[in-house]
């Protein structure tokens, strides 16, 4: 509570009587003055203590930000972003570090709490690694040595880019270059911090890695940056999941992740999606606008993208996997919840490249209230690509007549041995399903809740076992007065 | 009395389907209702079951002494009304043992009595699972999902076992039951059968009176109960069929 007067106090000195005398370098502020110009990225980066070649980094990124348009070729639709409107830094004071995990926020205790997986049971039952970002900067890690005995580096970026210059260096935008679109290009400008891990050669990660994401100060984009490579022969399971407070105004939410695989690695990337979505009435939420992309650059690589999206007011985001080595896999497995007001426009895209690809979409929307929920896809086999295979799978369910569920496939193949499926199914919940639960005794939240679960079950089950429990509590809590 | 149906006028969109009809059934007791397709043996069971869509537009349907035109189907569920279905729907994903589980924590949540603990859940399973002649196979699977016609009435069966009911209505249980299929589900009845609860079994063929013996055997025509006797009506009906009812009740 007191953090948050104490932001508040922080945030109205800035943005309140300061700001008419331009650009306050004082380094003892935690937050960067409301708007964005190559000043603010200046202090970002200073904040930071970048290295010189970060922040000319960025700068390119932002110079080329001012020559680009926002996308509006998704089918969602919300009010114009100021983007001079929003604070693209604030840090919790250094003094807040927290001793232990009873010291994080209550709220968000709080909803892992309602979600039957509280932070500390997960983390000792699981042996989960917790690398909690409350507001742009780290402020738990644990588990450090298991990982670093083997060699594995799992820290927050800023600390990647201080310990392990090169490797980010080496890294960084080589999938998702700031030129990929507007909003990397606004991330790789302002991004704030973010998680990287690196996992030698040969090296199973022993543990799940994982990573909880929040925003919290009013005003504050969140722009987090994620790195994760795979080197030769390694494996990794990293889950990232996020819950968001109560919220009145939009909040601005541009991440990039970028995963490089190697020969013969692994990775299992997995999210569930929570930020506050906004109230019935279509009142707040935040706007959620992600580049997430796996480059399987070795030989028999592989990536697993599996989502569980249920928050947002607005969800942009097609984690996709360029499949370049030769017999590499790339997978997707995605639920997507909307309801009352959401938006959300979601799918992947599956880059064959080398020869004997193989790439799974397995995509399941749901759709409640008055939401718009829209699968927009990409299957493209390269003239080189030959044996390739795609299945891909994409099934709409309504719940109720006034919210929407849209399929948009697009399948683009330059070589003709490529086996390319493509399913779609868009159905309602039936009324005999609903009434034979009534009939049993359980209710119809409770019903809807079950029936939702046993048609995600799919992907459900690509998710780590821990995970997959609050997933399905989470689809019930979003499903909340859905009927009536 | 268990069960007191006063003049029940149900109309479906508006077309009245049941037309005045009356029914009364005690504890202990179990009826037959016969009669030709379509004359509204379901709506009957719909609408005391409390399914949406059913609107009672005139009478009364009184439950162990209260009116219950107004309650929601769980909680008529819930107060021990069950109800096997003609057609049972399938639900992908969702499989027996979670469905059971949380219907019968629905139920017991509803009493105010703690959850049942799992062990205790799974024993319970494995004593009615063997009542019915069910494999573990079925009830590892998806509700009802790929489950063969008989299989599918069993599985009601298998749920009323695991749920017992004070009032089970049995929408034509044995049709497209073998034999031995057919002995399953009168045996799962006259195992729950007790001097608390009631039965109600709709049914197209006497056979089934063979193995549950009923006390009524009533006739519906019309949306009416247009004839009520003891088991000899059923094999009078059997005999004769239903073009007598229709000659004396009129052509609808
Ligand atoms: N949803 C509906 N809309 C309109 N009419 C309906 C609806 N459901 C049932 N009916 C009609 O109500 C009447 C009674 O149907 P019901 O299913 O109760 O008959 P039944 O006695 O159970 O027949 P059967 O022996 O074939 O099972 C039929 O004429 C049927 O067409
Ligand atoms: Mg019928």
């Amino acid at each position: 509570m007191e953090d948050k007067l104490s932001q508040n106090k922080i945030l109205e000195d800035v943005t309140g009587s300061d700001y008419k005398y331009g650009f306050v370098s004082d380094i003892e502020n935690d937050a960067a003055p409301m708007g964005l110009t190559e000043d603010t990225i200046r202090f970002i980066s200073k904040k930071k203590e970048e290295p010189e070649w970060l922040l000319e980094f960025r700068l390119k990124a932002y110079r080329h930000w001012l020559t680009m348009e926002e996308p509006d070729w998704a089918l969602i639709d919300y009010p114009a972003i100021n983007y001079q409107d929003i604070i693209y830094y604030s840090a919790p004071k250094k003094k807040k570090e927290l001793a232990g995990l009873d010291e994080v926020d209550p709220e968000l205790l709080d909803t892992f709490n309602k979600l039957g997986i509280p932070l500390e049971e997960q983390k000792i039952l699981a042996g989960v690694a917790v690398d909690a970002v409350i507001d742009s900067v780290s402020v738990k890690t644990t588990f450090k040595e298991t990982l670093s005995k083997h060699g594995i580096i799992f820290s927050s970026f800023s600390d990647a880019v201080k310990d392990h210059p090169e490797l980010v260096k080496k890294y960084l935008a080589s999938i998702v270059p700031y030129t990929d679109n507007y909003f990397a290009a606004l991330n790789s400008a302002v991004f704030s911090d973010g998680s990287f891990v690196y996992i030698p050669k040969g090296v199973r990660c022993p543990i799940e890695l994982s990573t909880y994401f929040r925003i919290n100060a009013a005003n504050t984009g969140q722009f987090e940056r994620t790195l994760i490579v795979a080197d030769d022969d390694s494996y990794v399971s990293y889950l990232e999941g996020c819950t968001a407070p109560m919220r009145d105004e939009n909040q601005l939410h541009a991440a990039i992740v970028e995963i490089i695989v190697m020969d013969n690695a692994e990775v299992k990337y997995s999210t569930v999606q929570n930020w506050y979505p906004g109230n019935k009435e279509g009142k707040g939420g935040v706007y959620n606008f992600v580049t997430k992309r796996a480059a399987c650059k070795g030989v028999n690589s592989k990536v697993s993208w599996t989502q569980v999206e249920t928050g947002s007011a607005i969800t942009w985001k097609y984690p996709g996997c360029v499949l370049m080595g030769d017999n590499s896999v790339g997978e997707f497995y995605s639920v997507a919840v909307t309801n009352n007001y959401q938006q959300a426009d979601t799918g992947t895209k599956m880059i064959h490249i080398g020869k004997n690809t193989k790439s799974t979409i397995i995509s399941k929307g749901i759709s409640a209230g008055k939401s718009n929920n829209s699968y927009r896809g990409l299957v493209r086999v390269s003239k080189k690509a030959e044996g390739t295979r795609n299945f891909s799978q994409c099934d709409s369910l309504l719940l109720g007549d006034k919210c929407g569920a849209h399929t948009f496939p697009y399948i683009q193949t330059s070589n003709d041995s490529a086996i390319v499926e493509h399913e779609a199914t868009t159905s309602k919940i039936s009324e005999d399903q609903l009434f034979y639960c009534l009939q049993r005794g359980i209710d119809a939240e409770k019903a809807i809740g079950l029936i939702v679960n046993g048609y995600a079950k799919e992907v459900l089950n690509k998710l780590p076992m821990e995970f997959a429990v609050e997933a399905r509590k989470l689809l019930e809590i979003t499903l909340e007065g859905s009927v009536g | 009395m268990l069960l007191n149906i006063k003049n029940l006028h149900v109309a479906i969109n508006g077309k009245e389907i049941l037309k005045g009809l009356n029914l009364q059934v005690n504890e202990g007791e179990i009826h037959a209702i016969m009669g030709p397709n379509g004359t509204g043996k379901s709506t009957l069971a719909a609408a005391i079951t409390g399914r949406e869509g059913y609107e009672i537009t005139k009478g009364e349907i009184i439950y162990k002494g209260q009116v219950i035109n107004d309650w929601t189907a769980d909680k008529r569920a819930n107060e021990g009304v069950f109800l096997s279905f003609q057609y049972p729907v399938e639900i992908p994903g969702v499989s027996m043992t979670n469905f059971m589980r949380t219907a019968l924590n629905a139920k017991r949540e509803y009493l105010g009595k703690p959850q049942m603990k799992a062990g205790e859940f799974l024993k319970l399973m494995e004593e009615k699972k063997k009542l019915v002649e069910i494999t573990a196979k079925l009830t590892n699977r998806s509700v009802n999902e790929g489950f063969s016609g008989g299989e599918k009435k069993k599985n009601e069966i298998f749920q009323m076992a695991m749920l017992e009911p004070t009032l089970a209505i049995l929408d034509e249980t044995d049709s497209g039951l073998d034999i031995d299929a057919l002995k399953v589900v009168a045996k799962g009845v006259n195992e729950l059968k007790s001097n608390e609860n009631a039965f109600v079994v709709i049914t197209h063929y006497q056979r089934l009176l063979d193995y549950i013996v009923p006390d009524f055997v009533h006739v519906m025509y019309g949306g009416r109960i247009v004839k009520s006797g003891g088991k000899g009506l059923a094999l009078e009906l059997e005999d004769q069929g239903y073009e007598w009812v229709k000659e004396k009740f009129g052509e609808e």
